[in-house]
This record gives structure tokens, sequence and C-alpha cells, in this order.
């Protein structure tokens, strides 16, 4: 709890949780996405479900997945927003056990790729992202992450923050997340200092176990 | 600062609370004191663009119109009980909670469902007696150690602790507020934002059909009045008999001990009444059909 956190966000209204952590869900779920995409059905659980129309989440998602962030003025028209760029939504409700209250599954599709996204928001505004095509972790956003998809196998988790600390990289913290000994596993990094591009394609080859490297950027804070 | 006890000791050596709190996060946190003070600049300058956008806009929410406009209608025919700035803290405060809830840029403060006390008492302020805005920023950083207090002590969270918690909070960061921008002392403050507090104690939030409207906004139009009412008993030298940092250990018990229905559920107070029943079906059925799978 900092001052900054009691004195905002700075965000469009109407619930922190319900319009700025939507808005902030759909703004990560396309970064996992890692481009503009084309289209995606959402699936609202809890109390998403229950309360989207009177405070506006199918406009914040949307406006999330346009890559607007919760201050965006534009977010009350993100839906006539998404449909003059060609961004297909369809929105459904579905009921899982278990699930964050206020939760949403996103399916991203297009000819030749999909995929899984399950974020829910937390409260105030802040977020998690739960599960990406199926694999559970738990990634907040806050601060720039590197997202691995890879084989559990000796060395991995070595090999990436050897190259972070021959890059001056500084680790904020870290999870890791498996199937089970030897299957697929999942590594969340939290860095304290941005990356670009071309270190996350060059951490790509660090070990032979590695399927997929991605960067989520900052959510952005107050302070440069 | 964990609770008023250290709020008061740290500003007791000659330094102002708004630079001693900024002192002490940079020294927990190790967010520079110079750059946090301009961080919190941004949101004061968002505080009141989302004034300015309100007043302008004039967007209303589903359930309620154009208060604020109808209270600045009143008090320019002269007839009004209360004096110009506590109406005028409360017709601000009545137009950004609309502006919120019609989905306009707010800064939660310190939560979206009480946005708009703060701009409300720190603007009003500015107009009637007149505030730099350096000022006005010590009073919004002094605001923010108030209810980083209640937040580590108790919580701002509606569906924690009921609207004690957020429209509370509010009032109780606004009364201290004032208290400092009067030059009161950190103990003033502290006294100022527990008068407000006790008033409150066990404020349920029963939102309307879930929404941030019913009766969020007219509450934060008349906490914002409350809020005035408890710096100026503070700046009197009224001292609450109960000591700060206890008030808000009371208001988190208070908190936990809420029936579910009365913590941001919709299920009682006023949301369970007939007519808010009704409100509730009228928006269920304005709403389009998701599909089922």
């Amino acid at each position: 709890m900092s001052l900054l956190s009691v004195i905002g966000p700075v965000m469009v209204g109407p619930s922190s949780s319900h319009t700025a952590g939507a808005a902030r869900l759909g703004w990560l779920a396309r970064q996992c996405w890692g481009d503009a995409p084309e289209e995606v059905h959402l699936f609202l659980r809890g109390s998403f479900a229950a309360t989207y129309w009177g405070h506006g989440t199918d406009r914040a998602l949307a406006a999330g997945l346009l890559g607007f962030r919760p201050d965006d003025p534009r977010i009350p028209e993100a839906l006539e927003e998404a449909r003059s760029r060609g961004l297909r939504l369809h929105f459904h409700a579905e009921d899982v056990d278990g699930a964050h209250p206020n939760s949403v599954r996103f399916c991203f599709a297009r000819p030749g790729r999909e995929m899984e996204v399950v974020g829910a928001s937390v409260g105030g505004g802040a977020v998690r992202i739960e599960a990406i095509d199926g694999f559970r972790l738990n990634l907040s956003g806050e601060l720039a992450s590197l997202v691995t998809f890879h084989r559990d196998q000796p060395g991995v988790v070595a090999a990436v923050a050897g190259q972070l600390a021959r890059l001056g990289v500084n680790i904020a913290a870290m999870s890791l997340h498996r199937g089970g000994r030897g299957e697929g596993a999942a590594m969340v990094i939290e860095l304290d200092e941005p990356i670009d591009g071309p270190i996350v394609e060059s951490l790509a080859g660090a070990h032979p176990a590695l399927e997929r490297i991605f960067l989520i950027p900052a959510a952005g804070g107050d302070l440069p | 600062m964990r609770s008023f006890a250290g709020m008061i000791s740290r500003a007791s050596g000659g330094l102002s609370l708004d630079e001693a709190l900024l002192r002490w996060e940079e020294e927990k946190e190790g967010t520079d004191a110079r750059r946090l003070r301009e961080a919190m600049g941004t949101r004061l300058d968002a505080m009141e663009r989302s004034i300015v956008e309100a007043e302008e806009y004039r967007r209303s929410g589903r359930f309620v119109g154009h208060d604020g406009i109808l209270l600045g209608r009143y008090v320019s025919q002269s007839r009004s009980l209360s004096g110009p700035f506590p109406l005028r803290a409360c017709q601000i405060a009545l137009a950004v909670a609309t502006y919120n809830a019609a989905m306009g840029r707010i800064v939660a403060a310190p939560t979206a469902g009480s946005c708009g006390i703060l701009p409300g008492l720190l603007f009003a302020y500015r107009e009637i007696f007149g505030a730099e805005r350096d000022q006005l920023l010590g009073a919004l950083i002094v605001s923010g150690g108030v209810g980083e207090v209640i937040a580590r002590r108790a919580t701002l969270a509606g569906a924690e602790g009921g609207c004690q918690a957020e429209c509370g909070a509010a009032g109780a960061m606004g009364a201290g507020a004032l208290v400092f921008l009067r030059g009161g002392t950190a103990e003033a403050v502290a006294h100022g934002a527990a008068l407000l507090l006790k008033s409150v104690l066990g404020l349920i939030c029963d939102p309307v059909a879930g929404l941030v409207e019913v009766p969020c906004i007219k509450r934060n139009g008349l906490i914002s009045g409350l809020a005035v009412a408890a710096a100026d008993m503070a700046l009197a030298g009224i001292r609450s008999v109960i000591p700060p940092d206890e008030v808000v250990d009371a208001m988190a018990a208070v908190g936990r001990a809420l029936p579910e229905a009365f913590r941001e559920t919709a299920r009682g107070g006023l949301a369970a009444t007939p007519t808010g029943r009704s409100l509730r079906k009228t928006l269920a059925e304005e709403a389009p059909d998701l599909e089922e799978d």
C-alpha cells in the first residue's frame, strides 16, 4: 500500500474491479496474444457475467483488447471502435466451479492459430492472469514480465536467468509452474528493468527445452 | 504510515506532515520523495480535470441524473442553509461521482465509488478560500497518508468493510486534508479523520442493482459536508476520546462483523427494498443477453 495506490488509479469509471480491472485484463490478454486480435470469444464468469452491462465490463474488455489503457476516455465507445477496426467480439456467460467471481476466459482465434487466456480482476483495479493455454500461472503485469513455455528439464531456469544476469537485468520475482516432472512447464519472470524485442528473441535460444517465450510490458505507472 | 501515532511523531521534528509522509515512503519503498510528489501532482491534475469534464459534459448515470446542477441552481437562489464551501464541495462531489457512473475518467480516491469527495473538498476550498497548487498537493498527500493508515489497519474495499471503508475513508481523508490546509497540527489532522470515521462507523455498502450509483453518488455529496464539520471540530480543538488508531481498529472489526449482504453484494439495505429490486430487474431486462454455453 502506497500513497499512489490510495490516491489512484486514474481510471474510467464506474468500478475499479468491473471496469478498470476488466480493461487491464483485456490489455494483458492482448499482450499474451502478441498482436492485434481479429476474433475473440469472451466467456464471462461470476459477477462479471451477472453485472457486466451496468458496469461497462464488456466495453472495458473490448478496450483492453484494442490496446487501450484503463484511463483511456475511448472506453465507453470501445465496442463501436472494435467493429470499425474489424475486431470481432463474442460475449458469452459460463459457469465454472471454483472460478474467481470476477473472471473471464478469452479465446483468440485466427486461421492457423488459437490461444486461451484466463484472467481475474482481484480488486482495486489489480488483476492476474491465471492460465494461458490451459497452463495455470500467476501474472499480475505490474512489472515487465517474461513468460516462457518449456519442457521441465534441468537448466532451463538457470539458462534464462543467466542470460538476464549477463544483460544486467534484475529479476524482481519469479515463479515456476509445471504439469509434472519432465512435462510441460511455464515460468513467469518479473523484471525491474524493461527489455526489448531483440533481447527476448535472443533468450529464446538460451535452452533447447524452451518452446515459447514472450514479454508482457509493464502496466505503466506514474513514476518515470 | 501504519498508524496515526507514527504519523504524529514523524511530523514532530519540524518537518511538514506532507514531507514527513513522502520521506517515510522513500525510506520504506525506495521511491524518491521528489518524484513521488510529482506523481501525486499528476493525480491532483487528473482530479481537477475530472471536475472540469464532469461539469462540462454533464453525463448522467442510469438511475441518477444531474443532482450537482440542481444543487448549483439552488445555491444561486441564496436560500441555502449551509455556507458556500460545504455546498460547493457537495456539488462537485455529486458531479464527479455521477461522471464516474457515466464512465467518465476519474481518480479513485481511495476508490471509484468514493471518487467525488476529495476533489469536492480540495477544489471547492481553492475556489472559496484560495490556495496555491502546492498547498492543495500537500493536502492531497496528507489525505493519502490518512488513507494509508486506514488501508493498513482496516480496509479501503466496500466488499470487505462496507461503505465506511469507501465513502467513510474518503471523508476521513478529506477531513484530514482540510485540517492540514487550515494549518492544523498532525494531531488535529488525525483527530479530524477520527471524528469523521466515528460518525460513519458501520455504514453499509448496499448498491442498488450492483451499480455505483444509488446510494453511492449522494453519499459522496453528503459525506463531503460531514468532512467539513469534522475538520472544523478538530480545528476548534475537539479531540476524539477514543484515540484515532483505535477508531480505525474498531472500524476494521465492525467491517469484519458486517453480514455479507451489506458488503457490496447488492443483496441488503437499499438494494433489497422493493424499489431497489425493481430497478435491478429493469437493468437486467435492458442488458443484452449473453450466450449460455
